[in-house]
């Protein structure tokens, strides 16, 4: 097994697998995203208590963990650019941003729609809901931060900064149903406990943050690759990557 | 059927969450298809300033 995996820290080898990697992917997160769906929707039981308005679990939950997960992704490419000063972790760091953003911003939209029918109101100040809007936020902020810098190598280190430093907000997050008396429930899943729910419901919510993850990383590999060929552009090797076919654009 | 998207009269909700979410990664993946799509042009435009408008007349054609 004498795989060298460090051929693939240079954007050259790294671009057409990620290519194939994204589409593969992708395919497999509509796969995924189909059999949650259908599980989530039409064969898990109604709930006792809160009717089918708790059918929103199904994307609630694993956009929320996706959110909290990409940060810390990103926050590890981050701590590698400054360790390293490598530029595709920079890259990936970029892309990852306005995913982790989308995913933070899906959590707390169907949070809303979720809270008000079951809490009686679409937002409260509550210790979950408000870390989760400032993860939006940092999300945000990073992103904003590359744009106003003009330098890419300058706009990496001080983006590797805000993600690294933004990361405490991630536990706060995760331990805020403990530590706070809060309106949002606690945890839906834990690994030591008893199932507290329907197995389809658990099954459900497992195929879609399956699906949330191949969804993620597909569509991030897709833009790493984009960022690649921005960034390295004057880069000699690029050219051996560009089609001139016609009907063959990818 | 019409009991299905009735959802047990939280249709509001569940579909505003669901509808939603499925614009929004509609919307991601067709803007992270086109940027990867521009960024490969204009690197085609500054390798072959001839050659790369040509082609994507051809591209627009073949749609």
């Amino acid at each position: 097994m004498l795989i060298n995996w460090f051929r693939f820290s240079s954007p050259v080898s790294f671009y057409p697998l990620a290519g194939s990697w994204s589409y593969a992917l992708g395919a497999l997160a509509a796969l995924l995203a189909g059999a949650g769906l259908v599980v989530g929707l039409w064969i898990a039981p109604t709930d006792a208590t809160q009717g089918d308005a708790y059918r929103i679990i199904f994307i609630h939950v694993p956009a929320a963990w996706m959110a909290m997960f990409i940060y810390l992704v990103m926050a590890g490419w981050s701590a590698a650019t400054l360790g390293f000063n490598t530029r595709l972790s920079a890259m990936m760091a970029q892309a990852l941003a306005p995913t982790g953003a989308l995913m933070a911003a899906i959590a707390l939209w169907t949070g809303a729609f979720w809270g008000r029918p079951t809490w009686g109101t679409y937002w409260a100040w509550d210790a979950r809901m408000t870390s989760t809007l400032i993860l939006l936020f940092l999300y945000l902020g990073v992103i904003a931060l590359r744009s106003a810098i003009e330098d890419p190598r300058r706009a990496d280190r001080a983006c590797a900064v805000l993600a690294i430093v933004g990361a405490v907000n991630v536990p706060i997050i995760y331990f805020s149903v403990q530590w706070w008396n809060t309106l949002h429930q606690g945890s839906s899943i834990s690994l030591t406990a008893a199932p507290r729910m329907a197995m389809t419901m658990l099954a459900g919510i497992l195929v879609m943050t399956a699906a949330a993850w191949c969804y993620a990383i597909s569509v991030v590999l897709a833009r790493v690759q984009a960022i690649i060929v921005e960034r390295e552009r004057g880069a000699g090797w690029l050219e051996s990557l560009i089609d001139w076919r016609v009907g063959d654009d990818r | 059927m019409a009991d299905f998207f009735a959802m047990g009269g939280y249709a509001w909700y569940v579909w505003m969450a669901y509808g939603a979410v499925a614009l929004a990664l509609a919307v991601e993946i067709a803007a992270v298809r086109a940027r990867r799509r521009r960024a490969l042009d204009e690197l085609r435009m500054s390798l072959d300033p001839v050659a790369a408008p040509r082609r994507m007349e051809r591209v627009e054609e073949s749609r």
